[in-house]
């Protein structure tokens, strides 16, 4: 096992036990599973912070079926489970997508290569995926046609600010992105324009004023109303029609689209990893939620099984099991003792405690 | 007894029993009426459960609070009478409410 991890070792390669793809709430206490037995974990999430949909979805809304806890907000449980998780020491990769998986190793001997659209590449013996609802992507407005200019000038992040210099940018949407563009932007592009639907905004006041400021002073452009349809040929946008507040409906001549309409769960690039699927969750076994690939786990949202529930509860002893045959793959000379929290010295010192 | 009316964009229409102190959300998916997504599950944090009220119930149902005027920003082709299915309570004085589905939640 450890030659194969030397023969194929790259400089540049994070090695560890486990890669948890996601760090939502069951992503996190597989941490602490894991950490227990010994097997030290990175942590991978497209989300800028920890929490999945628990601090994305409804960090302020109260749950009641955590166990012990009659009433617990989402980014209470969170919380929670970060400081739950301290002694074990996780390193968290933020607001990076996992987009590519290798299986290098055996059955026996599971070996993976995790690769990140932020060009991390991970080595481990073992993954976990805690996926979720799968990861949060910007959602595209439903406009007819719009996949053709996608990526070309249509975009729904931006990677490179020159890419605009000397563009006349359209910018839609009332949230700190949408704002925050406008205002990074507005000294590249040649004209910018922001549309919204209306006259109050979500981003941060002192965003808002700015704004407000360039377009009373004519650098830029406000425009009440909603993007109705676009007009361009090639994937190079010419126009876009927009319907005014007033309903009036008018064409506003634009070279970009960026469109900020929040986020949406899409499964993403787990569908390109050789994994059965079966509708878009990842079937797995009752006794390890094993996927069908050895050493690749799924606990949590994404995974199904007869009678499955998609609770948190649910998801903390999935890990839990998942956890112990992972201690298979990563110690397979060690003889794994079952032990309590309460009595063990040896897990209470791995806690800190002892 | 309550009852919702739910419209689609193509007019096609189903009525249905609703609970009082659900949803009109709920009542959707507990009935299986199509067009209403609820990603998030209620959480007024997705904007998939937006309906249009109907003209003559949009004094009865209310306007949106201030959260949920500003998920409204994530939905597409919002009216003045747009709601997230989500935040509107059934109540007895809801008996008869029509709403429209739009043609995409996003």
């Amino acid at each position: 096992m450890d030659n194969i991890v030397k023969t194929d070792a790259v400089a540049d390669v994070i090695k560890t036990d486990a890669v948890i793809v996601g760090a939502g709430p069951i992503g996190l206490f597989a941490v602490f599973e894991l950490g227990l037995l010994d097997i030290k974990a990175h942590l991978i999430d497209i989300l800028p912070k920890v929490g999945g949909q628990c601090a994305e979805l409804y960090p302020e809304k109260p749950i009641y079926d955590i166990p012990g806890f009659p009433i617990i907000t989402g980014q209470g449980i969170v919380d929670n489970l970060l400081h739950q998780i301290k002694p074990f020491g996780p390193t968290f990769h933020l607001g990076e997508m996992v987009a590519g998986l290798e299986a290098m190793g055996t059955a026996e001997h599971p070996l993976f290569r995790v690769h990140t659209d932020a060009e991390k590449t991970f080595e481990a013996k073992v993954v976990i995926i805690a996926a979720g609802g799968g990861s949060f992507q910007p959602k595209k407005p439903p406009i007819a046609g719009i996949e053709a200019y996608e990526g070309k000038s249509v975009h729904y992040a931006v990677r490179k600010i020159e890419q605009f210099r000397e563009r006349r940018v359209l910018i839609v949407g009332g949230g700190d992105s949408a704002l925050d563009w406008v205002l990074n932007l507005h000294p590249v592009a040649k004209r910018i324009t922001l549309l919204h639907r209306r006259n109050e905004f979500r981003a941060a006041p002192h965003s808002v004023n700015a704004m407000r400021e360039l377009a009373a002073a004519g650098k830029m452009d406000f425009i009440l109303g909603q993007i109705a349809g676009l007009k361009g040929e090639a994937g190079e946008l010419k126009a876009a029609t927009i319907r005014g507040e007033d309903g009036s409906v008018f064409e506003h001549p634009t070279d970009d689209m960026l469109p900020f309409f929040g986020l949406t769960m899409k499964l993403g690039p787990i569908a390109d990893w050789g994994l059965n699927l079966h509708e878009n969750l990842l079937p797995v076994d009752t006794e390890k939620f094993e996927t069908s690939t050895p050493g690749i786990f799924a606990v949590g949202d994404i995974n199904t099984y007869p009678g499955k529930l998609k609770l948190i509860l649910s998801g903390f002893h999935e890990a839990a099991l998942a956890a112990q045959k992972a201690h298979r793959y990563v110690y397979p000379d060690k003889k794994l003792l079952f032990q309590y929290t309460t009595s063990s010295t040896s897990l209470q010192r791995k806690l800190g405690v002892a | 007894m309550i009852r919702i009316t739910y419209k689609d964009s193509e007019g096609h229409s189903r009525t249905v029993e609703a609970q009082p102190g659900s949803t009109v959300m709920e009542t959707a998916l507990r009935e299986g009426i199509p067009g209403i997504e609820a990603e998030c599950g209620g959480a007024c944090a997705c904007a998939t459960c937006h309906v249009y009220v109907d003209e003559a119930w949009t004094e009865v149902v209310g306007k949106p609070e201030q959260m949920e005027e500003d998920m409204l920003d994530f939905a597409f082709e919002v009216r003045p009478t747009s709601r997230l299915s989500c935040q509107i309570k059934v109540t007895d004085a809801l008996d008869g409410l029509i709403v429209t589905t739009p043609p995409r939640q996003g």
